[in-house]
């Protein structure tokens, strides 16, 4: 076996050496019942040739970016990822090491979490961020469960249905054992939070308010009335949590930092990262300072080393499970680095402007799209901010559209009535800079077909 | 002086040029990029007059100015200076830090993989969920289970399913119980997910022979117990021999099993945990699977259980109907879902082509040579280390620094020296169950001849200890940073550039 040095001749010696007669008797002290007898039934093994083939085969049995175009969204956003992106992750020196428990030995990961840390406290407008979580549903999940830490005896959080509904279901899921009280409250016509039936509901038994902005709809939330609530849910004594799933945005959209933000949690994976049919992704985890010490997941810090040189460590371990154990802030073991370390180098390569200008494409591209779908009859869009989505009521169901599509290899949105039964008809669109005029216009013409 | 012939010739630790390299934040220049824009034909008029003037945000000072050469040299520098796999020995106790077989990531990289999004539809991703549905059952075949979850992130993550699923069981038949019996020589992430699913943790004892004593945990052993939540092999590298009756205890009391699988790489075609009478256990894609650890991620965590839990699954699961792959979502049982989306894809795909490229021969085979290495090392190191628990051990064993402590000498400062020799340190401190525990795994990708250098540099420490202490309590000396102020990081936290300015 080409992964295996050591062959069955050196084998025999180490068995030697170990004073065994033979290979089985390492093996003595597992029960005889349990030794298996047999050969698993796996297939395999085969040529690196055959396994590249028979990969490949596989792969192009999807759709996909090489043989479609894409406007979905949806949580998972399509961008260009720049080539150096993939040649410096894909250094070796950064994949196959572990987490930087060794400091000394480990100060390029170290290095590259700090930057990754500062570079999410820029896009945020907060004060700290973690090394990362698994992705951004998750990271909403321990958000909540760090509301729910600093206000223990209050059960109540807020959770609009203009979160993720795989948002919701994860916070759900997460805090199945704490006793809590999920709070829905629906939209309006025209896609936005109803803010009213929010106000409602803030109250002293209140933990957390749940945003997502953009929402789910791709709408962008009212700024003002975001400062208003971020006020009555301060002034109860609640935390406000600002969801951010697609990252870009904020080149362009005012930072959650500015509308009264405790926690933000995002999805990092639009920052350089692939889809990958949805994984691994990156949850990105902000606060204020005044709650590092409850916030969950590794965090780097700066130090000095015995020469006074600059260096980095893992820092505020006391809060982790390690040491903690079942008093920690979370059972989190590590954060997804190489993803950290993509958004990084993105980030980097983009600079100041090129964040900014990709922001102003996608909104450009999306508004374009928008314009061009509210020209075909039948077809209906509210006309409210949005960044790079939007909802367009068809005339058709939203399967005979996607249908029609694909004829042409282009894979439409969302079917929003897989998640809100009375949104029937209604698609939720995507475009980033990835949609050139030419794709926009040739998805029009396909609508404009349906009508 | 074999000592030094080493220090001289022999070790693979050495200095060479390493460069010094600063923050993102301090460096570039204003208008330089390295990024570059299709032109847009679309519209004119800028897009900021597209939205409310108040939601506008500037751009954002603080972001840096690079162009594409400064960014390579940047990632490139820092790179060099991290210990890795590519490098060399990285004998992480628990950790499986086995080489991570490149074949495997330019699979990952397949555009018809990278390029997908996860609602795309069933019947345009067959060749995605096929790999899914085959992985399922791969490692339901290997750990003698029945279903397979590929969701959960990570190990810690798989754990929280596990459990949840747990007390998903047991409240459907009545009450979700309240504890969870969890061995002294667990891993800490056990008791952690045990508490986010309101399991109070109840310590078990190990035995003289650092095994779970069935007499013991029956005593323990009481009706609001929801599982035992065990490690096997355990962290001391061992084997439960009981296994049979521990699992036979616990249910005879209505409770569940549950493994953490992070040990799976000791037996591999040899033993399966559904035959040890184990009802759930996740598995380390990124340690027995071969799949990166990333610096700390992006793994993966897959959860199997028994037949009788497999209602409570998260969804959805890739499911079969004829000829077609479908992703199913309608399970009114299952505990919902512990991440958005259906699993790390990009994680799956290497380490079904990894299950592939070793067949079931190629898989025993590893599990044999990494308990073969193991115990050499074992053998081999016991000359000059403590060795609590002597025994056959199975994937890794646990030394401690008893013997150096004689000298000043203790296991952090062991750990720091085997730097300045080239290798990356054990695992330790761990189990806690060790007094100054050096926890050692070496794989099964790893030679002979880099199993002896080892041995003679940890002899050779050994021997500094005794000799020259002072060499080895202030090491490391060749590192890029010599022992860092942990405790300074830790009282005045600077987590940010902005901290640092």
């Amino acid at each position: 076996m080409r992964y295996i040095p050591n062959t069955k001749s050196v084998r025999q010696k180490m068995l030697r050496e170990i004073h065994v007669k033979s290979l089985e008797d390492l093996f003595s002290d597992i029960p005889e019942e349990v030794r298996l007898q047999k050969l698993l039934r796996i297939p395999g093994p085969v040529s690196e040739q055959e396994l590249y083939e028979h990969l490949m085969t596989l792969s192009e049995k999807n759709n996909h970016g090489g043989n479609a175009s894409y406007f979905i969204g949806a949580g998972a956003y399509f961008h260009w990822i720049p080539s150096v992106v993939s040649h410096l992750a894909g250094r070796s020196e950064f994949y196959t090491a572990y987490t930087p428990y060794q400091p000394e030995i480990s100060q390029g990961t170290l290095q590259a979490i700090f930057e990754f840390q500062t570079y999410m406290c820029l896009l945020t407008r907060m004060e700290v961020a973690n090394a990362s979580m698994y992705d951004g549903a998750s990271a909403l999940a321990e958000a909540v469960l760090m509301a729910r830490r600093i206000n223990p005896a209050r059960a109540d959080v807020l959770m609009p249905s203009t979160v993720h509904p795989e948002y919701r279901q994860v916070v759900q899921t997460y805090l199945l054992a704490q006793d809590t009280n999920f709070i829905d409250v629906p939209f309006t016509e025209d896609f936005q939070t109803d803010w009213k039936a929010i106000e409602k509901r803030i109250s002293k038994e209140t933990s957390c308010l749940v945003i997502q902005n953009p929402n789910v709809f791709g709408t962008v939330e009212n700024f003002q009335t975001l400062q208003r609530i971020s006020e009555k849910i301060h002034e109860v004594g609640a935390l406000m949590i600002v969801t951010v799933i697609e990252p870009i945005s904020l080149g362009i959209l005012a930072p959650p930092g500015e509308y009264g933000a405790d926690i933000v949690v995002g999805e990092g994976q639009p920052l350089g990262n692939p889809i990958s049919f949805g994984g691994p992704f990156l949850g990105i985890f902000a606060t204020k300072k005044t709650f590092v010490r409850k916030m969950p997941g590794r965090l780097v810090g700066q130090t000095t080393d015995s020469r006074g040189e600059r260096g980095y460590v893992l820092t505020l371990a006391t809060r982790e499970q390690h040491i903690r154990r079942e008093k920690a802030t979370s059972n989190i073991c590590t954060n997804q680095s190489l993803c950290a370390l993509r958004a990084s180098i993105y980030l980097s390569v983009l600079g100041k402007k090129g964040f900014r200008e990709l922001a102003r494409v996608n909104l450009k591209h999306a508004d374009y799209a928008r314009e061009q779908i509210s020209r075909i009859g039948g077809f209906r869009i509210a006309p409210v901010p949005i960044f790079n989505e939007f909802v367009v009521e068809c005339p058709k169901t939203v399967s005979k559209i996607q249908k029609a599509l694909l004829a042409k290899r282009i894979v439409g949105g969302l079917d929003l009535s897989r998640f809100f039964p009375n949104l029937e008809n209604h698609i939720l669109l995507c475009a980033t800079e990835m949609n050139s005029r030419n794709d926009i216009d040739r998805m029009c013409e396909v609508l404009r077909s349906m009508t | 002086m074999k000592k030094e012939s080493i220090m001289a010739g022999k070790t693979v630790g050495t200095q060479g040029l390493v460069l010094n390299e600063p923050l993102v934040f301090e460096q570039g220049a204003p208008e330089r990029t390295a990024f570059s824009l299709p032109q847009s034909d679309m519209l004119e008029k800028p897009p900021e007059d597209l939205l409310p003037r108040a939601y506008v945000r500037q751009e954002i000072q603080g972001l840096p100015e690079m162009s594409e050469v400064d960014v390579v040299r940047h990632y490139t520098r820092l790179s060099q200076w991290n210990y890795a796999v590519d490098l060399g020995f990285y004998p992480l106790g628990s950790c499986t830090m086995k080489y991570n077989p490149k074949i495997n990531e330019d699979l990952a990289a397949l555009v018809g993989f990278t390029h997908t999004h996860p609602y795309q539809g069933n019947t345009k991703s067959q060749g995605i969920l096929r790999l899914m549905y085959e992985l399922q059952a791969m490692l339901a075949e290997i750990v003698g289970l029945d279903a397979v979850s590929l969701q959960p992130s990570a190990g810690a993550h798989g754990e929280l399913t596990g459990m949840l699923m747990i007390r998903a069981y047991h409240a459907d038949r009545g009450s979700p119980r309240k504890k969870v019996i969890i061995p002294d020589s667990a891993h800490g992430t056990n008791p952690a997910s045990s508490a986010l699913c309101d399991y109070q943790a109840v310590s078990l004892k190990s035995d003289s022979r650092g095994l779970i004593s069935p007499d013991l945990l029956a005593e323990a052993m009481e009706e609001d117990v929801a599982a035992l939540m065990l490690t096997n092999p355990n962290t001391l590298g061992l084997f439960e021999e009981d296994i049979l009756k521990v699992t036979e205890v616990v249910h005879a009391k209505g409770g569940l099993v549950y493994c953490d699988g992070a040990n799976l790489n000791a037996l591999v075609g040899i033993a399966r945990f559904g035959d040890m009478g184990i009802d759930v256990v996740h598995l380390n894609l990124h340690k027995t699977f071969s799949t990166p650890h990333g610096g700390g991620g992006p793994g993966a965590g897959p959860v199997a259980v028994r037949e009788n839990l497999a209602p409570y699954l998260p969804i959805p699961v890739v499911d079969k109907e004829e000829d077609q792959y479908v992703l199913r979502g309608e399970r009114p049982k299952s505990i919902g879902k512990v991440r958005a989306f259906h699993g790390s894809f990009g994680i799956l795909v290497r380490a079904y082509a990894y299950i592939l490229s070793m067949g079931a021969e190629g898989l025993k085979e590893a599990s044999q040579t990494a308990v073969v290495n193991a115990n050499y090392l074992r053998t081999k190191l016991k000359r000059f280390y403590h060795l609590p628990y002597d025994r056959i051990c199975k994937h890794e064993c646990v030394f401690s620094d008893k013997l150096q402590n004689a000298f000043g000498v203790q296991t952090i400062h062991i750990a720091k020296r085997l730097m300045d020799y080239g290798f990356h340190p054990p695992t330790i401190y761990f189990p806690l169950i060790v007094h100054g525990a050096l926890m050692i795994e070496p794989t099964e990708t790893e030679s002979k001849e880099t199993l002896d250098q080892f041995v003679a540099a940890m002899e050779a420490i050994a021997g500094e200890s005794q000799e020259n202490p002072d060499i080895v309590i202030n090491a490391p000396q060749r590192t890029k940073v010599t022992r860092l102020d942990e405790t300074q990081a830790a009282r005045f936290p600077c987590l940010t550039y902005s901290d640092l300015e």
